[in-house]
């Protein structure tokens, strides 16, 4: 099965060939036969902006198909923002927050009140934000409004709630060895940005269990403060929606913003990386490297070497590792285009034991290729077709394109940011992915890692020829002292 | 442009949201003025739900079988078969389609060849094994010559398709993704021609890439492994118990010639159901729709499985050992989705899995503080035939499965001793019907519960006419169903308990016993 007759790789080569006429000239293509009319006259509404003097921003998009309301508002800061020793604390202020409640309504009450009426009102931490977010049917929009604005600025953390979170903590942090691609998602990122990197570090017993009350008084003291952008769609009217939203959040003060990061971002120590996991027959691999973030002027070009690289059936490294080799069923990668920081180069797949080095090789010479195998006009015309094409899916439902513009004024980038990259993609020249593929892939600066079963894995990671393998020690450590998580309730 | 589809969703939205109760038939003819149904002379049905707005459509093709369709032997094939239906026809994915099918026939009499050597119990030539093994190879190598790998999806995709997939269930086979409306016609000729035409192209490949996916899901995975166990052991007649993407031995041995048979069988018109929800005009587009879909075979509806599963009269339960967090599941056997009392596990469900007022939730996190989940559930593999209502939950550290069994019992004795509240039961109602709004909101999803209606009830008006049976739920019903099904001997239950392997042990790789 590992083995590469001399007609397969000749069959690689006439894919990239099927316009030839020469090569195939008897072919006709049917549905090359079949007509692409115009497509039918498509303007995707905008949602209203409203910039208060305070510094908050404002989105209203109406959308009467369906009775239903729903807003949400986004905070500034998030985990990469929190205390290292507490690292866990905005993934517990998260779920404490609405758990909890407010002072005039205690979570449990507002569980009753809003399941009954099928409407949701969830808070949410993330990496550089927190967040709110509502829905209900029309009729229910006001009282479950005024829920949620209560929730926003008056929640009363409320101890027991914490301590629920943290238990739910605890199980996520003692089963986080149980799946293989979960340990490979994460160990690949903190290859990539290092292991104490904000966007890596993971919580522990320990650092869950530092976070107090007080501490998720004072995250949430903080960044309420921040420059809120607020977001809400349906079936309102909207004079009175705006009216209202203005009547919450104008009397606030001047906005503080979120103070800028300066993270360091040094990319992986080159090498081979193993994670020996007993009870699989299968290696998840990543070879991964730092990538960009989309300020960066060469995310179009990026983005169809993307496509050319990893993106769908068509592309290098599924037709060579899935369809001609049939050694994985999985098999993905490219640039991670993150908004403000850095992203992750990565390739993932995964194969059987036996096939983990002859797999990994065989995706390490598609990286590669990306330098040496010259990119073809076949290639370029299909990964621009494929974005461009459906281009149209990131904005076809008025909630998306509410999203994206909350998106985009979140992390600073003009409203037709979409518009302009779009533009940029369909400029993208042979040229400038030979270019970029020169400026950005460097194989010798990437990492392996393969999670995987040791005894399986034949030929060994040693004959990948890139040094001796770095084993990584994933055990999770135990809670230091006992326990002072536990509760009156418990039984 | 809107206007139009805002003022029929606005209206049937009203009448689900305002009046308790069941539809009056004015409702039902407003949204049936944009649905279109139309049976093919062949037996394929085509819904057809016209939704302008964006210039978009999503599409869903539900064939009428599954895994459980899979012949005695071969588990596996029905998913086999959705591999295959990607890798193009006699007239895209080839150079040369009739040099190609002679290059097939000898891969397929290759195999065959080595296949009957492999399989011999005693007196195996090894040494002819290999030669036949590199006879084969030669063979799909000379076949391979004519393939223009992914052409399918490739020009799906170059032209707009967006979250191109399928999946196979136990019960059937969907293929499904959006598209500009612009390539309505290039779809349709896409979708008839891998329904009507499709060829054994790289079956072989796409067998050793069904394989990773099967180590993916399964052995690899601690929940994948104990679920396959878990449901070998609930049944004992009904392929319901049968691993849905196949036995590593039998799905490692399936040929392309029995995947045609498969797609002769039950890729036919009266099998077939295709829902199209966006900017589709039926007045103007049908037409070419019926010309295209005119093209998939005809023939009866293939009959469904007779098997029935006998009544469990002895309660069962398996303990798998493993380096992995422990892990609870039991599951009641109960009647198909045509029971009169349907809607009522689906009550059971809401009330005792739905949210943080649900009373699994409630009982397990909240209240005793042992559990990260836990949840009851309807449909576990399948819901066309007897299924299982499944309860699991997931300790928190330092609890155990025990503890997870004995809180859930305690849960459904309170169901069966005492009647839900009823705040629990009119809750279940509502949600039941904003559940149903909500999903009219996006085009794909409304294409899976259309063709999934249309076929399991032979009218799509059912997806909105199920709100009846919500309705007419009682908390009496709810306390019979509960004594009726959740009793010890109709019980199936398993488990993980933590324990380090011993030494020198390893996984199940080699001892799959494929034809490799």
């Amino acid at each position: 099965m590992s083995r590469l007759p001399s007609c397969m790789i000749s069959v690689g080569v006439a894919l990239f060939a099927t316009t030839s006429p020469i090569l195939f000239p008897q072919q006709a293509k049917p549905w090359e036969q079949i007509p692409v009319p115009p497509l039918h006259a498509f303007k995707p509404q905008q949602p209203k902006r409203i910039e208060l003097k305070n510094g908050i921003v404002v989105f209203l998009q109406e959308d009467h198909e369906l009775p239903f309301i729903a807003g949400n508002v986004l905070i500034p800061g998030g985990s990469r923002d929190e205390d290292p020793s507490k690292t866990g604390l905005v993934g517990l202020y998260g779920q404490a927050w609405r758990t909890s409640g407010t002072a005039q309504m205690n979570g449990d009450a507002m569980d009753d009140l809003l399941e009954a009426k099928a409407a949701h009102i969830e808070t949410d931490g993330d990496d550089d934000s927190t967040s709110i977010a509502w829905d209900s049917l029309k009729g229910d929009a006001d009282q479950v409004f005024s829920l949620a604005m209560d929730l926003l600025f008056h929640p009363k953390f409320d101890a027991e709630k914490l301590e629920l979170a943290r238990q739910q903590e605890d199980s996520a942090i003692a089963r986080r060895n149980d799946d293989e691609g979960a340990i490979a998602e994460r160990e690949a990122a903190k290859l990539v940005y290092g292991p104490a990197s904000p966007y890596t570090r993971q919580p522990e017993f320990s650092t869950i269990g530092a976070v107090t009350v007080a501490d998720l008084d004072a995250w949430h003291e903080r960044t309420i403060k921040g420059r809120l952008i607020v977001g809400i769609s349906g079936d309102f009217d909207p004079v009175a929606m705006e009216a209202k939203v203005r009547s919450v959040f104008e009397a606030l003060p001047p906005v503080t913003p979120e103070p800028p990061r300066h993270d360091a971002f040094a990319g992986p120590a080159p090498g081979v990386y193993f994670i020996d996991k007993e009870d699989v027959d299968q290696s998840n691999v990543a070879i991964v490297a730092l990538g960009i973030d989309r300020h960066n002027p060469d995310v179009p070009t990026l983005a169809v070497m993307n496509e050319i690289l990893g993106g769908g059936f068509a592309s290098r490294l599924f037709q060579k590792i899935r369809t001609e080799l049939g050694l994985a069923y999985a098999v993905d990668g490219g640039f991670g285009l993150e908004y403000d920081h850095p992203g992750t180069f990565e390739v993932n797949l995964m194969t059987k034991s036996v096939s983990t080095v002859d797999a990994t090789r065989h995706a390490e010479e598609e990286i590669a290729g990306l330098n040496t195998r010259p990119f073809t006009q076949t290639e370029l015309d299909r990964a621009k077709d494929d974005i461009l094409n459906s281009f149209l899916f990131r904005y076809d439902t008025p909630d998306k394109v509410l999203d994206e513009r909350e998106r985009l004024e979140f992390y600073g980038y003009p409203a037709d940011y979409l518009e302009t990259y779009r533009a940029a993609v369909e400029k993208v020249t042979l040229a400038n992915l030979a270019a970029a593929a020169k400026k950005y892939i460097h194989p010798e600066t990437m990492a392996v890692l393969v999670v995987g079963n040791g005894p399986e894995i034949k030929p060994g990671l040693d004959t990948l020829g890139q040094g001796a393998v770095k084993a990584i020690d994933i055990t999770i450590p135990k809670p230091q002292q006992a326990s002072n998580s536990t509760t009156e309730k418990q039984q | 442009m809107r206007l139009f589809s805002r003022s029929w969703k606005a209206a049937l939205a009203l009448a689900i949201a305002v009046v308790a109760g069941s539809l009056c038939a004015q409702d039902l003819k407003s949204f049936e003025q944009r649905i279109t149904t139309k049976v093919l002379p062949n037996g394929l049905t085509l819904v057809i739900c016209y939704r302008p707005g964006a210039p978009v459509f999503s599409y869903t093709t539900f064939i009428d079988a599954g895994a459980v369709d899979d012949p005695s032997g071969e588990s596996g094939l029905a998913h086999m078969f959705e591999h295959l239906a990607f890798k193009g026809t006699s007239e895209i994915g080839t150079t040369n389609w009739p040099a190609e099918k002679l290059a097939l026939a000898k891969v397929e009499a290759a195999n065959d060849a080595y296949e009957a050597e492999f399989r011999k119990p005693v007196g195996r030539d090894e040494k002819k094994l290999a030669e036949l093994k590199q006879v084969f190879v030669a063979a799909q190598a000379a076949a391979e010559k004519y393939v223009v790998p992914n052409q399918f999806t490739e020009v799906a995709e170059a032209n707009g398709a967006h979250d191109l997939n399928a999946e196979t269930g136990l019960d059937e086979t969907e293929y499904f993704w959006s598209m500009p409306e612009n390539r309505l016609e290039l779809w349709a000729w896409l979708e008839s021609s891998r329904l009507a035409d499709t060829v054994p192209r790289e079956f072989y490949k796409e067998r050793d890439v069904v394989m990773e996916e099967r180590r993916m899901r399964v052995d690899s995975s601690p929940t994948g492994r104990l679920i396959e166990q878990f449901l070998a052991t609930a049944y004992v007649a009904h392929p319901y118990g049968r691993s849905d993407i196949g036995w590593p031995s039998e799905v490692s041995q399936i040929t392309a010639t029995e995947a045609m048979a498969f797609h002769r069988k039950y890729y036919i018109g009266s099998n077939i159901v295709i829902a199209i929800v966006g900017d589709v005009n039926p007045k103007t587009d049908l037409p070419m729709l019926e010309k295209y879909f005119g093209r998939v075979p005809g023939g009866p509806k293939p009959e469904d499985l007779t098997t029935v599963e006998p009544a469990q009269f002895a309660e069962k339960s398996l303990v798998m050992r493993d380096p992995s967090q422990p892990f609870y599941i039991e599951g009641y056997h109960r009647p198909s989705y045509r029971d009169p009392d349907d809607a009522v596990y689906d009550a059971i469900s809401d009330i005792l899995s739905n949210g943080r007022v649900s009373r699994l939730y409630r009982g397990l996190v909240e209240d005793q503080q042992i559990a990260e989940e836990a949840a009851g559930f309807s449909g576990l593999p399948g819901d066309k035939y007897p299924n299982l209502f499944a309860f699991y939950a997931i300790p928190l550290p330092g609890h155990t499965p025990a503890q997870m069994r004995d809180a859930i019992h305690k849960e459904i004795d309170k169901l069966k001793m005492t009647d839900v509240t009823d705040a629990e039961l009119a809750m279940y109602k509502t949600r039941a019907r904003a559940d149903l709004l909500r999903g009219l909101d996006d085009n794909q999803g409304l294409a899976n519960s259309l063709a999934e209606y249309q076929t399991r009830y032979g009218d799509w008006r059912e997806l909105f006419l199920d709100l009846d049976k919500v309705d007419k739920v009682t908390k009496a019903d709810i306390r019979r169903v509960a004594n009726q099904v959740f009793v010890d001997s109709n019980r199936t239950s398993a488990e993980i308990d933590t324990e380090a392997p011993p030494a020198g042990a390893t996984a199940s790789e080699g001892k799959s016993g494929g034809a490799q």
